[in-house]
């Protein structure tokens, strides 16, 4: 198991690098968005629910979601009974403040790792990254494959804002993953034109299919909010993928002691 | 390390290769999976800002 301890450790310093980055970017690019519509979903009593039916309950949830700890978030469950739910009933959640951040980072520096497993795992497929500059090559195919692809369909959203049930929405998001994940490799790896219609074909499919949407996109948040939150979703997963990409051409290149070339790798 | 070899791991047999490797990816695919996708209330809210921000289905 001498190739998969490697693999796990340049993925657990890739990870960790680019996950304490991406944890410090959202700290001060996507959090304070999120906190800033958290008022409208305590306001509003939720997300899921129908606005028009508000109003009447919105007093009643708001003193008794703001008072707590917890982050008045709803589950999938699109019950309007959740509207009158108190927060509590969603079991555990971090405190907000330190503890809120503190499980941030610690889920952006696992699955910064898990990302990284995934990168280094089929990238040595394709003959490992040599060096930096090819990281940030196979960093820029991670953020078309899991921020591009998928953000298409299911824009980055903020809490009360209106979405489809949750697993229809993670199965679309999963498919258009592998779908987009096939079809670069088909470009990248293969010298067939036949194949590269099938790659493009394999990256548009899930846009002709369409992710699953509300029945309303009537929302409280300001539409102004809400783009500034994809842009900055979208910015900072870039520079995640650039980041995680680099490290891993870094610390793999220090391994092998000499860089490969990527086109040597073509098949 | 400083070998000819220029791939992690050349020595092994290219099914063990292929295993070793498979199995790093689902590893991958597992612990992202549990973080950011998990259905558990405890783990949403846990990485509920998290996900948010990687533009995860959340709710």
């Amino acid at each position: 198991m001498n190739l998969f301890r490697n693999v796990v450790f340049i993925a657990a310093i890739a990870g960790l690098v680019a996950g304490v980055i991406l944890a410090c970017m959202q700290a001060y690019a996507t959090v304070p968005l999120i906190l800033k519509a958290e008022v409208y979903e305590q306001a509003g009593g939720g997300h899921k629910h129908d606005h028009a039916a508000a109003p009447a309950a919105a007093d009643t949830t708001a003193m008794s979601t703001a008072a707590p700890a917890g982050n008045a978030m709803s589950t999938a469950a699109p019950a309007p009974a959740e509207v009158t739910a108190p927060a509590k009933d969603e079991g555990w959640a971090p405190a907000d403040g330190f503890e809120r951040f503190a499980f941030s980072v610690l889920a952006n520096i696992v699955t910064g790792i898990g990302f990284a497993l995934i990168l280094v795992a089929v990238s040595e497929f394709a003959g490992g990254i040599g060096n930096w500059r090819q990281g940030v090559f196979w960093g820029l195919a991670g953020f078309a494959v899991f921020t591009l692809a998928p953000g298409l369909g299911l824009p980055p959203e903020l809490p009360a804002m209106p979405a489809a049930d949750l697993l229809p929405r993670q199965i679309w998001w999963w498919a258009t993953v592998a779908a987009t994940a096939a079809g670069l490799g088909l470009i990248a790896f293969r010298k067939s034109l036949p194949l590269a219609i099938l790659a493009v074909a394999l990256i548009v499919a899930p846009h002709i299919v369409g992710a699953p949407q509300p029945d309303s996109f009537e929302t409280a948040i300001p539409e102004g909010l809400h783009h500034q939150f994809v842009v900055a979703v979208t910015v900072t997963n870039l520079v995640f993928w650039l980041v995680l990409g680099a490290v891993v051409g870094v610390v793999r290149g220090r391994f092998t002691g000499t860089a490969t070339s990527l086109r040597d790798s073509f098949a | 390390m400083n070998t000819a070899s220029v791939s992690l791991g050349a020595s092994v047999s290219s099914q063990s290769r292929f295993m070793q490797l498979a199995l790093a990816a689902f590893l991958g695919i597992f612990v992202m999976g549990f973080v950011g996708f998990s259905h558990i209330d405890a783990v949403h809210n846990a990485a509920h800002d998290y996900r948010h921000s990687m533009a995860f289905p959340c709710h």
